[in-house]
């Protein structure tokens, strides 16, 4: 039997703007990925730690608050402390695009962002992600 | 050191991985698997069954505050459905849970039922083992709750808990229709709601009309109104009694052993499939095989008993 594809989408901090995430989820599942969705309001420790409980191969991140400067980083920073820095962490949402250099840096790697085709994105983790 | 050893010193990502594997089928989980088979057998099986909405993972949620004040570590297996369409699956049953994420006396996994029909995953018991190896006191197996005939959570749970909500169609007659045996507690979720008195009285009526279960336990029904967490001290409360009774009489090494055989039997089947399998398959007779029956020129019966005659000669 062939490996499938484990996502977690994850909304960190206090926005509330659900859709996108849920339109990524739902494109996901569609393309016969596995997809934890964890609900809004999720601090870097829940998201860190529910990635690692699930054995995902990719976290997916949104924020449409203006949070994700310091939020996406801790996520990333506490894969790396709990020795699961193989995770693939990507995101997406209202992120500016003067704020995509420094979020590449701290290891986030990729941002979509809105009007992001959900096809590109499902390539996106086809080409990233190896099975094996 | 060896994925086993790792599981037992606590590695969470070695567990997880593991856990991984097997809901994969990797033949490399086998190993570790049967290295942690005697490290299991201690933990608590708890099944929580019911249709989509009725508060299952809610619940588990709450019970996993009180068990978690008692001292108890948990484990929780939640399933949820793979879309037969496209094989994929959106799992979010951790939505209600995510408060325990940070918790390390909790380990959550989610999985898809991946064509697996009876309410849990081929994987389930082998995952509930890990976490058993893993030393969890309790573990919790949320399961999807489409159909009505959600029998495997039996042959699994120490202890199987059927929630109800009110005015489901409002009729009791959809609710006698399998679930009934299943429960070995009921509850009552969303008394908030019109109609949970009824709901009661109707649930006790079916309950009593039923026949009396062989073990002699009869099954409890308790009202809860999950999200504010009332009732559900009682309904834990519920589940160490009929954990006692089951001690008691000797119900519960009675399901064990039962357990135990069935789980052996499907592992033997397997095997012993896959081989017989293969073995036609490197003998080119597998298609010549079904071509013969689909023609009619041979039956069914007579070529197993001959595929199984030749098997034995062998030996
Ligand atoms: C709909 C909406 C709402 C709805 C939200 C409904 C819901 N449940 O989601 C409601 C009305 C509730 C709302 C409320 C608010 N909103 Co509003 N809202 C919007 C709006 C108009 C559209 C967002 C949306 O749903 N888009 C559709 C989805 C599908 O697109 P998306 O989320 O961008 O996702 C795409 C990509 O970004 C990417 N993507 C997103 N996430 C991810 C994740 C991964 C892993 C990947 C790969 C890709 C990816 O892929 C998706 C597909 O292309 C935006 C404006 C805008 N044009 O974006 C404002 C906007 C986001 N809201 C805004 C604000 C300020 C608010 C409020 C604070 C307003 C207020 N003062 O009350 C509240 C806060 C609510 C809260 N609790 O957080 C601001 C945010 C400003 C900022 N970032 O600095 C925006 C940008 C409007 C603006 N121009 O000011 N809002
Ligand atoms: N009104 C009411 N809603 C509840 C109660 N318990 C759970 N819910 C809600 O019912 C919905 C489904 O709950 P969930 O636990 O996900 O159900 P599951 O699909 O059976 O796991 C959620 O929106 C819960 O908040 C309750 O006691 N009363
Ligand atoms: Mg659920």
């Amino acid at each position: 039997m062939a490996r499938k594809i484990r996502v977690l989408i994850a909304k960190p901090g206090l926005d509330g703007h659900d859709r996108g995430a849920k339109v990524i989820a739902r494109a996901l599942r569609d393309a016969g990925m596995e997809v934890i969705y964890t609900g809004i309001r999720q601090t870097p420790e829940q998201i860190a730690n529910a990635a690692i409980q699930e054995d995902v191969d990719v976290v997916g991140l949104s924020s449409l608050s203006g949070a994700h400067n310091n939020l996406f980083p801790k996520v990333v920073q506490i894969l790396r402390d709990k020795k699961a820095e193989d995770i693939l962490v990507f995101g997406g949402g209202i992120i500016p695009v003067d704020d995509i250099p420094g979020l590449k840096k701290a290891g986030i790697r990729e941002i979509f962002q809105p009007g992001a085709s959900t096809e590109d994105i499902i390539k996106y983790i086809h080409r990233n992600v190896q099975l094996e | 050191m060896g994925i086993a050893q790792r599981i037992l010193e606590g590695d969470i990502r070695a567990a997880s991985r593991l856990m991984r594997d097997i809901d994969d089928r990797m033949p490399s989980a086998l190993e570790p698997l049967k290295e942690l088979y005697p490290k299991t057998g201690r933990a608590y099986i708890i099944g929580i069954t019911g249709p989509p909405g009725s508060g299952k993972s809610t619940i588990v949620d709450k019970m996993v505050d009180i068990f978690r004040k008692e001292g108890k570590t948990v484990g929780i297996v939640a399933v949820d459905p793979t879309s037969p369409f496209t094989g994929g699956a959106i799992l979010g049953d951790r939505i209600r849970m995510q408060r325990h994420a940070t918790d390390e006396g909790v380990f959550i996994r989610s999985l898809a039922t991946r064509g697996c029909l009876g309410g849990l995953t081929r994987s389930t018991q082998d995952i509930i083992n890990v976490m058993d190896a893993m030393g969890k006191d309790i573990i919790l197996v949320e399961t999807v709750g489409v159909g009505q005939d959600e029998v495997e959570i039996v042959n699994t749970a120490h202890t199987s808990i059927v929630i109800l909500v009110p005015g489901l169609g409002d009729d009791i007659q959809a609710i006698k229709a399998g679930i009934i045996e299943i429960g070995d507690l009921f509850v009552i979720n969303k008394c908030d709601r019109e109609g949970a008195d009824k709901m009661e009285r109707d649930l006790r009526m079916v309950l009593e009309m039923g026949r009396k279960r062989e073990d002699g336990w009869e099954p409890p029904i308790f009202k809860t109104e999950a999200i504010l967490g009332k009732g559900i001290f009682e309904l834990v409360y519920g589940i160490y009694r009929h954990k006692q009774a089951l001690e008691q009489n000797q119900a519960l090494e009675k399901k064990l052993r039962e357990r135990t055989k069935t789980t052996f039997l499907e592992i033997l089947e397997t095997e012993v499939m896959a081989h017989f399998i293969e073995k036609m398959e490197k003998e080119g007779q597998w298609d010549k095989i079904i071509e013969d029956l689909m023609n009619r020129r041979i039956d069914p019966y007579s070529v197993a008993e001959k595929v199984m005659a030749e098997e034995l000669k062998k030996h």
